[in-house]
This record gives structure tokens, sequence and C-alpha cells, in this order.
């Protein structure tokens, strides 16, 4: 790889690893300073995940060898489309959260904000980059003990209770993914996942049980990230106790749950992986449909905004994963798509959500009659437009992303189910937000009266970070066409694992056909 | 005389059983304590997954007609660092919410009245 491009993809795993050690050294006592060096630092990750991107589309996949100890024995980062468009997503949605969080002063209501929003940004790039299956570990739990702080973060009791819960939960699957692991390293004697993709299509039958059996587990723990039914039950009271910018932040949490799931199944678990080859298939999809259906039946039971976003991301992964379940490239393109606008989607929820609970003041995001509030007529459009593309109504991109998923999947033998499941849940999920947007912005406008506050941050600020993220899912739309081309391009690389085997361990180990 | 494997092959089992049982109580203590074996179990297991030899060198030596596999043990590290430093955070994350809220209940209800 060149050097330039190697710089990059290690710059995007040390700079937020850096910033924030840095601001938690020196500038914890300067708001001000800390908020310049995080923004700083967020504007040149975007930078830097553009490069990466425009380097990734060139179709080759870089693999950058830390401390240049060779692969397997060392770890390797691996750039391919699929990371290098994650990476991209991960920085987008932490500027804007972070300049939310900032013009709301939300950032200041405990300590150590934004070195521990440095060190997600830290835990979420290196998990998306790594092409290490302990190192993915690894930055799971930095990723994870960020995400603990940062949830916590501003405290309260319904906070640290829901906390409490999260933490124990997110231990526990830690100790899941050890086991699958060292089930993996004790069958194959490597840790590499280009280098098990090879040791696994090679493995003896007798072996291919454990290997099936450790397929199992990191699909479990994975799941749990991902919030699949099951193991969905941490998600909304977590999301819905913490606070909005946090929420929003945590859009992508869920997304690194899916992609390990695409990234394990496809490279190490592929169809060249003989008894274990694509062994979640048949338990993925029902879980999946499951997922969907338990997400838009949540949305109706919510009694606040929060809730009601906190569920509809678990639909959203539901349908996410719907997609990925199929593995095959007609699928997994959509579900790229998806993934982009299912993040940007559930983000800018939860930010139109919290400035409304900021507004309605004690009454925050009960979804039961109150009277008017600041800004009712702006955030009552920001609430339609966040809940059309939530939903998947024409024109914003969930519309675009659904179609794309409804169709990809037509070949599969479950395509009916898939079909029916999707098409009826999205009407639930329209009457959801339809209720809940009738009962806030509609009847409560028959009462008298404005919600008086006392004081009002980021009045401009935190609109403005909402506004972006709408722009976003517009951007989204209007692209679509070079978008699709990507995650489409991306979905074939996925299914080619030769080239990223070829790219990590060197040309001659590339044709294991 | 009972053989290596069986010994490691049933602490393993034990630690682990005792982990779930404890994870599934309702109380923080016992949970985080039930975290704690599970972990122990764990590395137990990780470092039973680079096979287990004895009297064998882990590094290079002269000397050695064999070695034992390093990795799983600095897996076992790094696994124990982050339990170790994570068990401490459950407990003050616990104590933090119990002193706030009053409850110790892990599915965070009040307790019933009369009841322990």
């Amino acid at each position: 790889m060149s050097l330039i491009v190697s710089w990059w993809v290690i710059a995007s795993v040390i700079l937020p690893a850096v910033v924030g050690a840095g601001i938690l050294l020196f500038l914890r006592h300067h708001l001000a300073l800390s908020r310049l060096a995080a923004l700083g630092s967020c504007i040149v990750m975007v930078i830097i995940a553009v490069m990466l991107v425009h380097e990734a589309n060139g179709g080759t996949i870089q693999s950058y060898a830390l401390g240049n100890w060779r692969a397997p024995f060392g770890i390797v980062l691996v750039l391919d489309r699929l990371s290098a468009m994650m990476v991209l997503l991960t920085a987008v949605l932490a500027l804007i959260v972070l300049v939310y969080a900032i013009s709301t002063g939300k950032d200041r209501q405990g300590w150590h904000f934004h070195p521990l929003f440095q060190f997600q940004m830290l835990g979420l790039n290196g998990a998306f980059l790594t092409g290490d299956l302990f190192n993915l570990f690894v930055f799971f739990e930095v990723l994870l003990i960020a995400s603990y702080g940062l949830m916590l973060h501003g405290q309260g009791g319904e906070r640290l209770k829901a906390g409490v819960q999260y933490v124990i939960i997110n231990l526990v699957g830690s100790t899941l993914f050890l086991v699958g692991v060292g089930l993996l390293y004790g069958v194959t004697g490597t840790l590499n996942m280009a280098d098990l993709a090879v040791k696994v299509a090679a493995a003896p039958p007798g072996d291919q049980g454990l290997i099936a059996a450790s397929a199992l587990l990191l699909t479990t723990v994975f799941g749990l990230k991902a919030a699949l039914v099951p193991l969905h039950f941490w998600l909304p009271g977590t999301y819905a106790a913490t606070g909005g910018a946090v929420a929003a932040l945590f859009a992508i949490m869920t997304k690194v749950g899916a992609y390990s799931i695409i990234r394990t199944s496809t490279l190490i678990f592929g169809e060249d992986a003989g008894g274990a080859a694509f062994v979640v298939a048949p338990w993925l999809l029902p879980a999946a449909l499951v997922t969907i259906i338990i997400g838009f039946v949540g949305m109706f039971a919510a009694r606040g905004l929060r809730d009601l976003a906190a569920w509809a991301v678990v639909g959203s992964m539901g349908t996410l994963l719907c997609a990925v379940s199929v593995f095959d490239t007609q699928a997994m393109g959509p579900a790229l798509y998806y993934i982009l606008h299912s993040t940007l989607a559930g983000a800018a929820l939860f930010l139109v959500v919290d400035l409304i609970a900021q507004r309605r003041a004690e009454h925050g995001d009960a979804i039961t009659l109150a009277p008017r509030f600041t800004q009712i007529e702006i955030l009552s459009g920001f609430f339609f437009l966040a809940a059309i593309a939530t939903v998947g109504l024409p024109p914003l991109s969930g519309f675009v992303g659904k179609l794309l998923v409804l169709d990809g999947v037509r070949t599969s033998p479950a395509a009916v189910w898939i079909w029916t499941v999707i098409l009826i849940t999205t009407v639930l999920g329209v009457l959801a937000f339809g209720r809940a947007g009738s009962m806030i912005f509609w009847k409560s406008a028959t009462l008298d009266g404005e919600i008086a506050l006392r004081s009002l941050r980021g009045r401009r600020g935190g609109m403005a970070a909402a506004a972006s993220l709408l722009l976003a899912l517009a951007l989204l739309t209007i692209m679509a066409g070079p978008i699709t081309r990507y995650t489409a391009a991306a979905a074939d690389q996925l299914f080619a694992p030769e080239s990223y085997i070829a790219a990590v361990l060197g040309p001659q180990s590339g044709g294991r056909r | 005389m009972i053989s290596l494997e069986l010994l490691v092959a049933s602490a393993i089992g034990v630690l682990t059983a005792a982990g779930v049982y404890l994870v599934l109580r309702r109380r923080t203590f016992p949970v985080v304590l039930g975290l704690a074996f599970l972990s122990y179990a764990i590395n137990v297991f990780l470092f039973a997954m680079g096979r287990l030899v004895i009297d064998r060198p882990p590094l290079y030596d002269k000397a050695a007609d064999g070695y034992t596999d390093p990795l799983p043990q600095a897996l076992v590290l790094t696994a124990i660092v982050i339990a170790f430093g994570m068990t401490a955070f459950v407990v003050v994350l616990a104590l933090r919410s119990y002193l706030e809220t009053g409850i110790d209940r892990v599915d965070g209800m009040p307790d019933e009245k009369g009841k322990p």
C-alpha cells in the first residue's frame, strides 16, 4: 500500500486516541478549548474518512500491518469499501452529534464528555477497520467502555438504573465473545480474520462442529449489540434513559453489531467454510423478522417519544438484518444502503425528540396533551420529516432503502415472509408516528397558552444539527444512484473474499478455490 | 489418578455453572460475583485453548525441545485486565445506583413490601 493511504488508515484510529487523551490530561478544566479540540478532531476525521472512501472506491483492498509485523502474526487494519463507508458514516454522525451536544450545553452536564466521545470514535473506527478477531474484541471493549461513560453522562436515577442493566448485559456479551474467539483459536490456531478464512475452509470435518458453534456464539454476541430479538431487551430502556445527543450517537452502535455479523459471516463463515458455511442464516432470518414486528409493535406501546424512537431503532435493525440474512450480493447492497439510512434517520429522530422534550419543560417527551411550545412550527416539520424517513415513506431515503431491500430479497425463498412483514409493519409505523404526532402537535394546538421556558440553550445550534441530519437524509435520497453503486460494489467485494485474503496475507494465498 | 484435562475441564464447567447461576440472580451483588466467576472460567478456557502442555517454555530457549503456545497467555492477560476493570466499574455503578435510587435489584423494580 502506498505510504499516504496507510497514513490515513492508521490516523483514523490514532487521532481520536491522541485527542481524547490530550483533552483528558491537559484540557479538562478548559471547556472552550476541549470543545475546540473535539470539534477539530471530528472535522479532520470527516476529511480522513472521505479520503478513505475515495481510496477504497478504487476497488483494491488495502491492509496496514501495525508495527510492520506481517500478517497473520501481527495485527492488521484492513480498508475495503464496507469499512471505509462505515468510518465515513461514523465521522459524519459524530460531527453532527458533537455540534448538537456543544450548542445545547449537554457536554457540560458532567465530567469528561469530550474525552469519552473521542474514545467512542476510537473504538468505532477500530472495530470497523481491524482485520483481527481478538483486536475486534478489544475495540468492542473500548467502544463499550466509552459508551458506558457517555450513557451515564448527566446521571440521574433512571439513567443509573438503565446503566446497570446495560453494563451487565454487555459484560455477559463480552464473555460469550471470548468463548467464541477462544474456540476458533483452539481449532485453527490463528486470530487473523483472513487467515481464519483460509484455515476454516481447510478444517477437517471433525472440527467443523466446533467452528459452527463458534460462529453461532459470535453471532449471538453481535446480535446482542444489534438488538436482535430476543436479545433486544436492553435497548429501549438504555436509549430512552440516556441523553438525546448520546442516543443519537448510539444509533451507530447497533450497526457495529450488524457490521460484525456481515464481516464474519461473509469472510470467515462464508460459502467456503464447509459445515459452518452461513450456519447463522437459518437463525438470523426468523429472528430478524420477529425483531421488525416487536420493534413496530413496541412503537405502538410507547408512552414517550424517546421510547418511540428507541423502538423504531429496533424495528429498523430488524429490516436491516432481514436483508443481511439472505446472504447474497443482491440483498447485501441494499442492506448496506439501509445501514446508512437507518443510522442517520435514527439519529435525526433522537435529536428532534430531544429538542421537543427540552421545549415542553415538565411535560418532557410524554405523548400527552400539553400547550404549545417554542418553535413548535419548525419542530413539527422536523418531526414529520424524521418520522417519514424512519418509517420509509416517500420521498426520503427510508422509502428508497426499503424498496431496495424488498427488491433485493426477491429471489430468496423467504421473500414472501419478508415482504409481508416489512409492508405490514410499515403501516403500523405510520400509525404509531401519526398517533404521537397528532397528540403532540395537532390536538395540543387547540389548548390555550404556551409553555414558558426559563432558559433555552442551543436555540439555533441544536436546530441546525437536527436539520443537517435531515439534509443528510435528503442527500442520501438524491445521491441514491452513486451510493447504491458504491454499496453494490461493496457487497460484491464482501462475497469475493479472495481479494481480502490476498490483500492481507499476500497474493500467493489468495486462490484457495 | 485424575488427568490434567479432566481437572481443567471440570474447573471451567463448575466456574461457568456458578457464574451463570449467580448472573441470573435478582440483586446486583450476586450478579457482580457471577460476572467475576464467568470471567475466571473464560480465562482458564482461553488458556486451555492453547492446549495443555507441561514444563515447556513459551518463549525461545536454547535447551527447549518444544514450546507451549504463548498467544493464549497474551489473550488471557488482556482479558484479565478488561474483566478486572469492568468488575470495579460495575461495583461502583451498582453502588451509586443503589445510593441514588434506593433500589438494589437488577431489573430496577422496587422491592415488594414485607419481603427482603
